[in-house]
């Protein structure tokens, strides 16, 4: 048996780990949910065709990334896993039904005919809007904080929902159809691309909005988060974060209103990573917040050093074959593809 | 909605979703493996049959494996929002072997089959032989990691029981290659291809039926038939084996299957039989003397252990552990039966003109799903009252979440489950009544439902290839 816990902190290691597989999860099947939310009010039946085949390849791949944010945290972290999801028992299963229709939508939707077409249509939009609001709805009631009892959940069915929640779960819907329609903008041309120009221009206003919300919001839940962005010196440290999302916002508004193809989506990336930097600041050290740090929850570091090995050896590999997949389909989308 | 048991609901719920949820990989484990033979035959011959055989059974494997996918994101979670005393008991052990599966093989899989669905014209054929074989490789890898981690809460090992009442592994190779893991993994594997072999034989042996592509159903037929007459008695062999594990390390499920209360010598074996579990004794039994002992002990005179050798509540439900299992054994018979007819068939060179013959493969068409169905419920009930063997039961290991939420959730996987995977059924049944190398109307399964002008079409993408 090998441990590497006497050299590293391994459960630090972990949650870098863990942040980053849910990050590239969030931003992966950010764009497909985002592509799926505006599915219905594309212009045309061969506009939707574009949207779909443009994301087609990769949905299963993205999605993978959840099932390695759900099995990394059940490996890595086991009482974090087993306080979460009995918490967010029912926006977990109504997520995982709403990427059961989504999912399904991708075969079903080009086998149906007629009017079983437009059911799977709808199927892919509002499953996709069911997931990205629940996600949403996540963040919001884990920035609540989760009651605890011992080893156990202890609150009740519906502790996730409240007007916080709420809003975390629009303003998540809102940064993945930016996604959405910035990742059109560069996989597609003509009608559809200035279709998700529009979109996309329009989607910057709330986004903008709501990322102030949350923001301004979330000192008033709790005293920690406020003391941490509003003390000196660390105010003067942290507003960096701020100041650039909004020169963030401001280039994404002029790209939108020029001819640039790929920028967009790399600024609509680069504010979710800002915001989701912000959000590790706020919550550091907890993996549920306000109750249990990261090395309360950390599994045996036999295990983690084990998982350690693994993840050194494949997750490059994982990375780079990825790579090679967006890479073959490279290029703007046609609207039908050979198969 | 006042005495619903949490602890019964979740069983149920996570019956229901993992019992639809294997369907999908037990298909595409062997449908993948086959695929990749389909297309080496290709390469090799150039022979465009084996393209139009591949590409009708690529969407259906594209279709089967998003179910799959889907129903598997599922399990992954409800470990935790169902299960969740047991991930943090057991969560050091079993994480790894989770984490290992996403890793190694979902990721394989889910990356390259992109390339296999739509890499048709965007790689080299020889690369894309390769994509095809990776997803195969990938569909292996995965069942390599999940059994393990079945086959450890079956007979665990390689761990200890810290003070908090948390396991904490204390050797790997232990762990991963417990006991009970090459017998589940062989099965397991086999149980796959065979599966997939009936579904492309019962296609196969339709299309013959009917009369019509016969030419890609001759390959179809004759490969699948391939596989009755080779692999299926490898099974019960296998099979045999898994049975004398499970005796040494879980013999009570042993005596569940056989309907044995009392420990006997030269126990006969029940062929049919109503085990009832208040009365302790299996009624309307039809036996065949000592052949339970030899079976089991290889020695007609073998001592077999009854089940009244535990108490009341260390006994799995008993019923359905020795039902499932007639119903597995028997679906093994009529396999290895199809394999010595299609052998004899051939032999007089009337393999493929066969009319009864045909009917017969047609028939056993999905019999591969309700073996592996009913296998694992064998298995799995036949672990029961434990979730893990020994170690935590099941009534201890639910989450703290009340009963109206898992039946709420419950009705909702069963409401959903129908729908979505009726509709794949019914899309699926759909592409093998269009057939292979028919021109396709819809253009491609991510097309439309006629092709777009050309002109149209590459000014609308700068003028590249369609």
């Amino acid at each position: 048996m090998f441990s590497f816990s006497a050299y590293i902190d391994l459960p630090l290691i972990w949650f870098g780990l863990i942040s980053t597989a849910i990050f590239l999860y969030v931003v992966l099947d950010g764009f497909d949910l985002g592509v799926g939310i505006l599915f219905p009010f594309a212009p045309t039946d061969r506009c939707r065709d574009r949207m779909m085949n443009s994301i087609a390849p990769f949905w299963d791949g993205n999605e993978t990334w959840l099932v390695l944010g759900g099995g990394g945290l059940f490996a890595a972290f086991p009482l974090a896993y087993a306080v979460i999801m009995p918490a967010l028992y029912f926006p977990v299963i109504i997520m995982l039904l709403g990427l059961v229709f989504r999912g399904v939508a991708f075969e079903f939707r080009f086998k149906a005919s007629g009017k079983s077409r437009i059911l799977w249509d709808y199927a892919f939009h509002f499953g996709s809007l069911a997931a990205a609001f629940m996600q949403g709805m996540f963040l919001g009631a884990f920035v609540q904080g989760i009651s605890v009892d011992g080893r156990n959940f202890s609150g009740g069915p519906f502790d996730w929902l409240s007007a916080f929640s709420t809003m975390t779960g629009l303003a998540l819907v809102c940064g993945y159809i930016l996604m959405g329609a910035t990742w059109l903008i560069m996989k597609t041309d003509g009608e559809t691309q200035q279709w998700a120009r529009k979109c996309a221009a329009y989607i910057t206003v709330f986004v903008a909005l709501f990322m102030g919300l949350v923001s301004l919001s979330m000192p008033f839940l709790n005293q920690d988060v406020k003391a941490l962005w509003f003390s000196l010196p660390n105010f003067f440290y942290l507003l960096p974060m701020p100041v650039l999302s909004i020169v963030l916002v401001i280039l994404l508004w002029h790209d939108l209103h020029s001819k640039r193809e790929y920028r967009p989506f790399l600024l609509s990336i680069g504010l979710f990573v800002l915001n989701y930097i912000g959000l590790g600041i706020s919550l550091w050290p907890w993996i549920v917040p306000y109750e249990i740090t990261i090395w309360q929850a950390a599994a045996a570091p036999e295990s983690q050093s084990l998982m350690l090995v693994g993840t050194v050896i494949m997750l490059p590999l994982v990375l780079g074959y990825t790579g090679y997949c967006y890479y073959v389909f490279k290029g703007k989308t046609s609207d039908e593809a050979a198969y | 909605m006042v005495n619903l048991d949490p602890v019964l609901l979740a069983r149920i719920q996570f019956a229901f979703t993992i019992s639809f949820h294997i369907i999908f990989p037990a298909f595409t484990i062997g449908l993948a493996s086959w695929l990749a033979v389909v297309e080496w035959r290709l390469l090799k011959t150039g022979n465009p049959i084996y393209e139009e055989i591949y590409r009708m059974w690529v969407k259906i494997f594209a279709v089967t494996f998003g179910m799959g996918v889907v129903s598997g994101v599922v399990m992954s979670y409800q470990f935790g929002t169902n299960w969740s005393v047991f991930s943090d008991k057991v969560g050091n052990v079993i994480g790894p072997l989770l984490g290992f599966e996403v890793l190694t093989a979902f990721f394989l899989e889910a990356s390259f089959l992109g390339i296999m669905l739509f890499g048709w014209n965007r790689v080299s054929p020889r690369m894309h032989f390769a994509a095809t074989i990776i997803v195969a490789f990938g569909t292996l890898l995965s069942a390599f990691w999940i059994l393990s981690a079945n086959s450890w809460m079956q007979t665990p090992q390689g761990f200890f029981e810290g003070d908090d009442g948390r396991l904490y592994p204390t050797n790997w190779i232990q762990i991963i290659f417990n006991p009970s893991f090459p017998y589940r993994l062989t099965h397991m594997v086999v149980a796959s291809y065979l599966t997939t072999a009936f579904v492309v034989g019962g296609i196969g042996a339709y299309y013959l039926w009917r009369k019509r592509y016969v030419k890609h159903a001759r390959i179809m037929f004759g490969m699948a038939m391939l596989m009755a007459v080779f692999i299926a008695p490898l099974q019960p062999l296998i099979g045999d084996l898994h049975g004398l594990n499970t005796l040494k390390h879980q013999p009570a499920k042993v005596a569940a299957m056989e309907g044995l209360w009392e420990t006997q010598t030269g126990a006969a074996l029940k062929l049919f039989g109503w085990p009832d579990q208040e009365e302790e004794r299996t009624k309307f039994a039809i036996e065949i003397p000592k052949l339970s002992s030899l079976i089991l002990t290889h020695d007609l005179d073998g001592e077999v252990k009854g089940l009244k050798e535990w108490p009341k509540e260390e006994r799995p439900p008993v019923a359905w552990v020795f039902w499932s299992f007639r119903v597995m054994v028997g679906i093994g018979v009529l396999m290895v039966l199809t394999g010595i007819f299609a052998a004899v068939l051939f032999w007089r060179k009337k393999l493929f003109d066969t009319r009864w013959f045909q009917y017969w493969c047609m028939a056993l068409t999905p019999s591969g799903f309700v073996a592996v169905l009913a296998g694992w419920f064998v298995t799995e009930i036949g672990r029961q009252p434990y979730v893990a063997y020994g170690i935590i039961r099941t009534a201890d290991a639910v989450s703290p979440v009340v009963g109206p939420q898992v039946a709420v959730s419950l009705l909702a996987f069963i409401v959903v489950y129908t729908l979505v995977f009726g509709a794949g059924s019914y899309y699926i049944l759909r592409l093998i009544q269009k057939g292979p190398g028919t021109p396709e109307k819809d253009y491609g399964a991510h097309g439309m439902d006629s092709p777009p002008l050309l002109t149209d079409l590459a000014s609308d993408q700068g003028g590249r290839s369609v």
